[in-house]
């Protein structure tokens, strides 16, 4: 009987794995591709050590003034000293644990979302943070001290403007874009004037007119409060923008579907929010998180208005007599902090992406 | 006309009669003073690390604080920017704006505003490596100057070389880290912008006893207090509580020996201190007003040493902030 003898393995051919190969495929496949290859390496090697040795190598830590910082790299000692005016603003110190309590059940927050199925008690969770979140950073109920919004600032600012703008303007461009999406003339007619206002203007006009032209028309006595009128400015502009993602959304989903629901006998409301508005709303999730990613970054706008976020307290902090000449050391510190934001939300994109993706792959 | 702006006229006459209403009144029932300052401005109006403000405009909010509701920290800032200072104040947000604002004739008469002194002399200076052994302005033809892009800076250094027959060279920068930068690095011999900025850019350079801010000054910048108009009771506290700063630097009263002066002989001290006369009835403030105000906050040495003076990293000689006496601008009119 023939007795099959397994031969030995071989190994794949050398100039076919390993490093060596991956690099010959990917970066020194043509000489086109050779010359981009090295161009890369060049300018990574002219930036990169020369940014490690001033940030890291040549950089002072420790101490706690400007007179410890000797070496000739970056003094990231005033980071350190300024960190909770960048982080809290103002915030009284005695009252920064109300803001860390809202961080943490920020986090018990995204838990939750995480093992819970059911859609409902998602939303009520939701709420119920979002009512706590805002009861911890303003006060006034529960025995919390109030505090002012002219104390407010930093980071804590950032997040605020940037959520409430999130948060309230995503049912308003819906009701929004369903206006313009809408048969009846009237309301049509409003929701376009209105979208393509908002949207022939820039954000910072809307930011100018409401902290210096709002104010003019009341009588005196009834001063608005300056970041309310901020919030509701970035929040009816984000609005429109808002607006025109989902009807986006909401024209890709195919007539049937309308027809479909109507058959059955779906009213308006039914047919929209059951049918129509999540399918359209998943194909709108990498536009509208893009959207809200650079809500997040216009947010530094609100410096024109004397509103100190994040990026302003660069300026605040180096302004100290004591700390003269560090905004490189903040502002760099800053664009780590608007980097992992903005990366965290576009990563969460991503998986929210690939959860509603129904579609057979 | 159309509604819009008869409706928005409307509105613009109710501001202006609740101002003449009384800010005095208001400030005093809302237990504090609405003052405007500069976001962050070395040592005029800068926070500490504690989160505190202060500098010589914040002091000066504090010293209004002093003498209407007798104690300086009752003051709520408004950090503004250069373009919504003026709207603030008219729409009532501040009751006055502490904010480096120079007081020139347009300002005055067109925009509805009232200046009420001059709490710090600035002007255009010049800064030099001391290596180049520059001693006055007269010896910079030939030089190098690094400017900040699209500021009058640039208009008066072509006008003050012109004027003496100069030959110079500009290099302009979009911001001032970059104007520091190279100067630092010797793109450029000089670096011009007003006198008050220089020192702050000095104490941020790597050797700031190697550079000197020359004499010169070729601009005026009159920085200063600013209100509303239509509000004379409010403008002349505004006024007074400044000046009784300088006249108590004048007078050698400071907040240390206040109370021991409270019982001198001289006419003059008694009046501003309050024990004579009645200097504080006719503001519609306490007869101790200025009392208040050297005790809390200072006399005008006293503060210019705290925030810009020798001591602290900016080291501004007093130059022209100096009293008139020793030869400065600084005058606070009689307290008679």
């Amino acid at each position: 009987m023939a007795v099959h003898n397994q031969k030995a393995v071989r190994e794949a051919p050398a100039n076919t794995k390993g490093i060596i190969h991956w690099l010959q495929e990917n970066l020194f496949s043509t000489p086109s591709n050779i010359a981009l290859t090295l161009l890369g390496a060049y300018i990574i090697y002219s930036i990169l050590p020369p940014f490690l040795q001033w940030a890291y190598f040549d950089a002072n830590f420790a101490g706690d003034s400007k007179a410890q910082c000797t070496g000739d790299g970056a003094c990231w000692t005033f980071v350190k000293v300024k960190m909770d005016m960048f982080m809290y603003g103002f915030y009284p110190e005695d009252q920064v644990w109300r803001l860390q309590a809202g961080v943490v059940l920020f986090f018990l927050l995204i838990g939750f979302f995480y093992f819970s199925k059911s859609n409902k008690l998602k939303i009520i969770a939701f709420t119920s943070y979002m009512i706590v979140a805002i009861l911890l950073i303003t006060g006034g109920m529960f025995g919390l001290e109030v505090v002012e919004t002219d104390k407010w600032g930093g980071l804590m600012l950032t997040i605020v403007v940037a959520a409430v703008g999130i948060v309230f303007s995503f049912p308003i461009g819906i009701i929004l874009a369903f206006g313009r999406a809408s048969e009846l003339p009237i309301i049509k007619s409003i929701c376009i004037t209105y979208i393509e206002f908002i949207r022939g203007v820039p954000l910072i006009t809307i930011l100018f007119m409401s902290s210096v032209i709002l104010p003019l028309f009341f009588p005196e006595g009834i001063t608005f409060d300056k970041l309310l009128r901020a919030l509701i400015g970035i929040t009816l502009f984000q609005a429109a923008y808002v607006a025109e993602i989902i009807r986006g959304g909401l024209q890709s989903i195919p007539r049937g579907q309308y027809e479909a629901a109507d058959a059955i006998g779906l009213s308006y409301w039914q047919k929209m929010l059951l049918v129509i508005l999540p399918q359209a709303l998943k194909v709108a999730i990498p536009n509208l998180v893009g959207a809200f990613i650079s809500l997040f970054q216009d947010t530094t706008l609100v410096l024109i208005i004397g509103l100190l976020d994040l990026l302003s307290m660069v300026g605040v902090a180096a302004g100290d007599s004591a700390w003269l000449g560090m905004e490189t050391e903040g502002y760099v510190f800053v664009t780590f902090v608007f980097w992992a934001f903005c990366y965290g939300m576009s990563r969460y994109s991503n998986k929210l992406e690939k959860q509603f993706n129904t579609e057979l792959k | 006309m159309t509604k819009f702006t008869k409706l928005s006229l409307a509105a613009l006459a109710l501001v202006g009669m609740s101002a003449t209403a009384g800010t005095l009144e208001d400030t005093k029932k809302q237990g504090f003073v609405k003052c405007g300052v500069h976001v962050s401005n070395a040592g005029f109006s800068e926070v500490t690390s504690g989160g505190e403000r202060k500098g010589m405009d914040v002091d000066g909010c504090r010293a209004v604080a002093a003498a209407v509701l007798g104690d300086a920290s009752k003051v709520k800032y408004t950090p503004l920017n250069a373009k919504e200072r003026f709207a603030a104040l008219s729409s009532g947000e501040i009751d006055v704006l502490y904010r480096g604002t120079t007081w020139t004739e347009t300002r005055d008469t067109s925009l509805g505003l009232n200046f009420a002194g001059v709490n710090y002399y600035d002007g255009q200076g010049f800064l030099v490596k001391n290596s180049d052994g520059i001693k006055n302005a007269a010896e910079l033809d030939g030089a190098t100057f690094c400017i900040q892009a699209g500021t009058t800076t640039e208009l008066n250094v072509a006008d003050y070389f012109r004027a003496n027959k100069m030959a110079y060279k500009v290099n302009t920068y979009d911001s001032n880290d970059q104007v520091i930068k190279s100067y630092e690095s010797g793109r450029c011999d000089v670096i011009t912008s007003d006198a008050s900025q220089l020192y702050g850019i000095r104490s941020t350079l790597k050797d700031p006893s190697g550079h000197t801010v020359l004499p010169e000054i070729i601009s005026k910048e009159p920085l200063g207090p600013v209100v509303r108009q239509g509000d004379d009771a409010w403008f002349n506290i505004i006024k007074w509580s400044y000046n009784a700063m300088v006249e108590a630097e004048e007078l050698g009263v400071t907040s240390q020996n206040v109370n021991k002066m409270k019982t001198s002989d001289s006419p003059a001290i008694k009046r501003l201190l309050g024990t004579e006369g009645n200097m504080g009835a006719n503001l519609g403030l306490s007869a101790d007003f200025a009392y208040n105000i050297i005790k809390q906050v200072g006399n005008y040495g006293e503060i210019f040493e705290r925030n810009i003076g020798m001591n602290t990293p900016l080291k501004m000689k007093r130059g022209l902030n100096d009293l008139w006496t020793r030869g400065g601008l600084q005058y606070s009119p009689p307290f008679r």
